[in-house]
């Protein structure tokens, strides 16, 4: 056992700290306010190299540690959750996806420019059927000969209107039920595709989460993914792998709710005294640093399983269900600590509270998280 | 064994700090029973050196060649270091502003003499010497012990005060030696800044609330803020209301600072205001209303109507310069 | 051309300062120890003047006497974008003993610029750039506000009281950085994070030399006492206050 991270992770921890302080800030409640698509962050993010961060080097990633990755991931959702998702579905869904099943010529064609972020991937799984229940594939990729023919709609796309890549999964043989999906690699801009309006969203509003239509996409064979019919598999694992970025973004919204709570609660005063000092909010304040502490071990230890090579999907199952439950919690009670104040854009609580809610629902809401976790009880 | 100031010139003239500065070399002369030596680099008139002796020169030394006029750092610790060595000087002491944080660290080198900067007070101990200095930007003070035989000192501003002391004027020309290549340095041009202070960086900051009634008031509040070099600021509804610009508006909601000084005249004191300013070294508050909460976090309170407050403050200072 | 930045290694300006019992030492515990903020403004513009390819920078190393503590900061720099670092190794004693490490191995590696921060946030004040200069025997410029470099000559930018000063000099020269040389610190990159792992950390022993002073106490300042409430007639009182004893006008 050791609790130390590397002098390397620290420094990471406050590069993505610095950049969350510096770049994100300003002009964060406006973005979220007029559901502004952060443009020149994302670029940022990419330049820092936040979005290939997971990547070998050789594909021109940053070849961190999975440690690491919670650890930005943190400091970034402390301040803007709709950019850290955006890392987080580039990062953990679609380069991963690439990186473990795909080809040399997939990689050097779609892994390169994503990981140094001069291109951004959407994971196309969700549609109007389809969300928890993700075998209820409506979406086809009828196998032509030489191409496979795409028709459906997949909902809820995150970066669906910005994405170059996106990482599709489709159902090539409905009678072999989940034998049968596939996932590929495609264009985003290729013909037949159209993309609905920009979602009006509770939270993450600056992120752009879009539908997506395929209507007769000619999609060449060499864009499969894997092996014919390893799409369900490969869906399954990225997400059991993006379970830990949103983890960390959940654990991320919770601290930096917390940090505000605190500060707040020794400057603002009533009966005479700071608000910490009566005892119904230094405890909540109490419950809030225990169960964020809690929610940062499962996703550190979800992460360093991944890291020594180790099965981790249920340990990244605990920390996304334990994660988006605190973050609710905890932002939730940081807007009561604020009082009025709390309920005002202003003061960042209430944002924050917004973006919890969208930790307990997407990657697998709260509920399919407890029955991923209780069948790995029995497993 | 003498005690040696610098006292630098702005044009021919010298400065409340400069007295100050003399003051503090004679007290620290008496304890060490020894002479008070000024020096003064440039062309300075005799009337503007007789002030200097009132503070307790025992000799005022003038450099006044006219190619030292303009001010470098490497030339000036050619001339101190000359002097020193021809006055068989131990402590050299210099004001700690700009010139002073510029030539005390080549004069160390120069004379080998330990160098503490910024120091708050007259010495804790003569032998071994020890005197207390400003660490970690003012979160905390460290006794420093000098341990060469010669020691130079840079003296904080308004540490000590001016003390009268007459002296009768002895002056004494001084021509250093020194090799032309000396003054190399090519200066292209100069250019003068706008007057505007930029709030964000600003040393000083007055800021004014909803007490000051309505726009037309704010002359009062321009004046202080012109007589101290300072930038304006206000609360959020006097820009709501318009009668401030909103660039001026600090608290949560508005913008973030943390000067050395911060007036806080007509303003109540709510929390979403303080979140702005509470990072000021020092808070005035002028307010009518005793019970105002800016009162609890300010570090000096003055309860009155501001119209009649900032007047009389601003000629309190205007005079003081 | 050449560039040297030094690089002190002080606690994080937002840590609280806290002493050992005794009060002869700072507690450490729980420090976080970043890079001067002057010193990453001076390096931060140091790498943009390599990266801007009219003028021909070659190298930017980074300097820091101190003991293997200063490791992991020195790194950071490396990260950031310097190609090699340098740790003479022996406690920073003094600004005296600072600088005089530097010259010493500058005397040996010689470079066209040095770099230093107009003031370090924890003891050694704005001192070791001048006495560096003193040491080199060469020009230093105090309060450079910009830097640039033109063919073999450098063009500076100096804050005076009241304005600036444009200076133009050939290399080689000490110069002493302040706020506006660059934008903001420049933050590491993940390949600048990784690349750092092979760039040089080069330990050197340090010269025999004495120091001129040492600190024998540490005192913290009072707590802030409740708000002095001075009377309307009595505005002097308020100024000499704030003049004697907060120490603001
Ligand atoms: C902003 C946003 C961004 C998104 N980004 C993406 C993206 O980039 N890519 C992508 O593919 N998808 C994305 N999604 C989709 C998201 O993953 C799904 O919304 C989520 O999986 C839930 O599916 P659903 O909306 O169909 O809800 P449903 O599956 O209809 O669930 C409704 C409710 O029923 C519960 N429920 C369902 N089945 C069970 C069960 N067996 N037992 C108990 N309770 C159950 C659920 O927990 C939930 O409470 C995004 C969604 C949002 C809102
Ligand atoms: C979500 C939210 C965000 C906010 N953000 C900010 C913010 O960023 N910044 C901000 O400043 N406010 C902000 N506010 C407003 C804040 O709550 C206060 O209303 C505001 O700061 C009060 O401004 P004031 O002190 O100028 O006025 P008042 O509260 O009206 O105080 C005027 C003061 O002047 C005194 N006074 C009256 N006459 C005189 C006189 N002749 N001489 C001297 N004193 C006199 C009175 O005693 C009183 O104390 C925010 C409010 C909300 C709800």
């Amino acid at each position: 056992m050791n609790f130390e991270l590397t002098e390397e992770q620290e420094m990471i921890r406050d590069a993505a700290r610095d950049f969350a302080q510096r770049e994100l800030l300003p002009g964060v409640i406006e973005r979220d306010e007029n559901a502004t698509y952060p443009t020149e962050q994302v670029k940022r993010l990419g330049e820092l190299g936040f979005l290939g961060m997971l990547v070998d080097v050789e594909y021109d990633g940053g070849g961190m540690d999975a440690v690491s990755y919670v650890l930005a991931m943190e400091e970034i959702s402390k301040v803007d959750a709709s950019v850290s998702v955006i890392m987080s579905v580039n990062n953990s869904l679609v380069c991963w996806g690439v990186q473990k099943y795909g080809s040399e010529a997939q990689k050097q064609e779609f892994l390169k420019p994503m990981a140094r972020g001069d291109k951004i991937g959407a994971f196309l799984l969700s549609e109007p059927e389809a969300g928890s229940d993700a075998t209820s594939q409506r979406t086809t990729a009828v196998d032509m000969g030489d191409h496979y023919l795409i028709n459906g709609i997949k909902n809820w796309i995150t970066s669906g209107g910005t994405a170059s890549t996106y990482l599709l999964i489709a159902h090539t043989h409905p009678e072999k039920k989940h034998h049968g999906i596939n996932a590929f690699l495609i264009d985003s801009k290729l013909d037949g595709i159209t993309i609905g309006p920009h979602e009006n969203k509770m939270g993450m509003r600056a992120s752009d989460t879009h539908s997506v239509m395929f209507n007769n996409v000619k999609v060449p064979k060499e864009n499969r993914l894997g092996e014919d019919g390893q799409g369900f598999t490969i869906a399954m694992k990225s997400l059991e792998g993006g379970r830990i970025g949103i983890a960390s973004q959940a654990l991320g919204i919770a601290s930096g709710a917390y940090e505000l709570a605190l500060k707040y609660a020794q400057e603002r005063k009533t009966f005479g005294k700071e608000i910490f000092k009566h005892q119904a909010i230094a405890f909540k304040l109490a419950d809030m640093a225990v169960e964020i502490e809690a929610a940062r071990f499962f996703c550190l230890k979800a992460a360093w399983l991944k890291d020594q090579g180790k099965p981790y999907g249920q340990a990244s199952a605990m920390a996304k269900l334990y994660a988006a439950e605190t973050a609710m919690k905890v932002t939730t009670e940081a807007v009561q600590i604020h009082g009025g104040n709390g309920y005002v854009k202003e003061y960042h609580v209430e944002r924050l509270m917004r973006e919890a809610k969208l930790t307990q629902i997407y990657e697998g809401t709260s509920e399919i998280q407890k029955i991923v976790i209780s069948r790995g009880l029995l497993a | 064994m003498s005690v040696i100031a610098f006292a630098k010139n702005w044009e021919g003239k010298f400065k409340k700090s400069t007295y100050e500065l003399v003051s503090y070399a004679k007290d620290l002369a008496s304890r060490l029973n020894t002479q008070t030596l000024i020096l003064s680099i440039g062309e300075v008139d005799e009337s503007e050196l007789n002030k200097l002796a009132q503070y307790g020169a025992d000799k005022i030394i003038s450099v006044d060649d006219s190619r030292l006029n303009i001010l470098s750092s490497r030339i000036y610790a050619e001339v101190i270091s000359q002097v020193v060595n021809k006055e068989g000087a131990s402590y050299v002491i210099l004001s700690d502003n700009n010139s002073g944080k510029a030539i005390s660290p080549r004069l160390s080198v120069k004379l080998k003499a330990g160098l503490a900067a910024a120091v708050l007070d007259v010495p804790k101990s003569l032998d071994p010497f020890i005197i207390k200095k400003r660490v970690f930007s003012g979160k905390a003070f460290a006794y420093v012990q000098i341990d060469s035989e010669k020691k130079i000192l840079t003296l904080s501003k308004n540490s000590f005060g001016i003390v009268e002391n007459p002296a009768v004027l002895n002056i004494e020309r001084f021509t250093p030696e020194l090799a032309d290549d000396i003054f190399k340095i090519k200066v292209n041009s100069v250019e003068k800044a706008d007057d505007k202070m930029i709030l964000a960086d600003a040393d000083i900051v007055v800021s004014a609330g909803r007490g000051m009634k309505a726009a037309e008031n704010w002359q009062p509040v321009e004046d202080l803020s012109s007589v101290l070099g300072a930038a304006t600021a206000c609360s959020r509804p006097v820009s709501d209301d318009g009668w401030r610009g909103h660039e001026e508006h600090v608290g949560q909601t508005g913008k973030v600072i943390a000067p050395n000084l911060y007036f806080a005249i007509g303003i109540s004191g709510a929390i979403q205001h303080v979140a702005g300013i509470n990072r000021s070294k020092c808070i005035v508050a002028i307010n009518t209303d005793p019970e105002a909460p800016i009162f609890s976090i300010a570090d000096y309170g003055v309860v009155g109507d501001a119209m009649t407050v900032l007047p009389k403050l601003t000629e309190i200072i205007r005079s003081g310069e | 051309m050449k560039i040297l930045v030094c690089i002190s290694n002080v606690p994080d300006t937002t840590t609280k300062v806290k002493l050992t019992d005794d009060n002869k030492q700072i507690d450490n515990a729980g420090v976080q120890w970043i890079i001067n903020p002057w010193d990453e403004l001076a390096l931060t513009r140091a790498i943009e003047l390599k990266e801007d390819s009219s003028n021909t920078i070659d190298e930017v190393c980074v300097v820091n006497v101190g003991l293997n503590q200063s490791d992991a900061t020195l790194r950071k720099a490396l990260a950031i974008g310097a190609d090699k670092a340098i740790r003479i190794d022996a406690e920073p004693l003094d600004a005296y003993f600072v600088a005089g490490q530097i010259a010493a191995y500058v005397k040996e590696n010689p470079f066209d610029i040095v770099l230093s921060g107009i003031e370090s946030s924890d003891y050694n004040g704005s001192s070791v750039g001048g006495m560096l200069s003193e040491f080199m025997d060469c020009p230093a410029i105090s309060s450079m506000t910009k830097l640039d470099v033109e063919n073999e000559n450098i063009i500076i930018h100096r804050a005076i009281p009241g304005g600036k000063q444009i200076l133009e000099l050939k290399p080689p020269f000490i110069g002493i950085v302040q706020k506006g040389i660059t934008n903001e610190p420049r933050i590491p990159a993940m390949r600048g994070i990784m690349m750092a792992r092979k760039k040089p950390l080069e330990v050197v022993a340090a010269v025999e030399l004495d120091s001129l002073s040492h600190i024998v106490e540490f005192e913290l300042p009072k707590a802030k006492a409740s708000c002095q409430m001075i009377a309307a007639d009595q505005l002097e009182e308020l100024v000499h206050l704030l003049k004697s004893e907060a120490k603001v006008l």
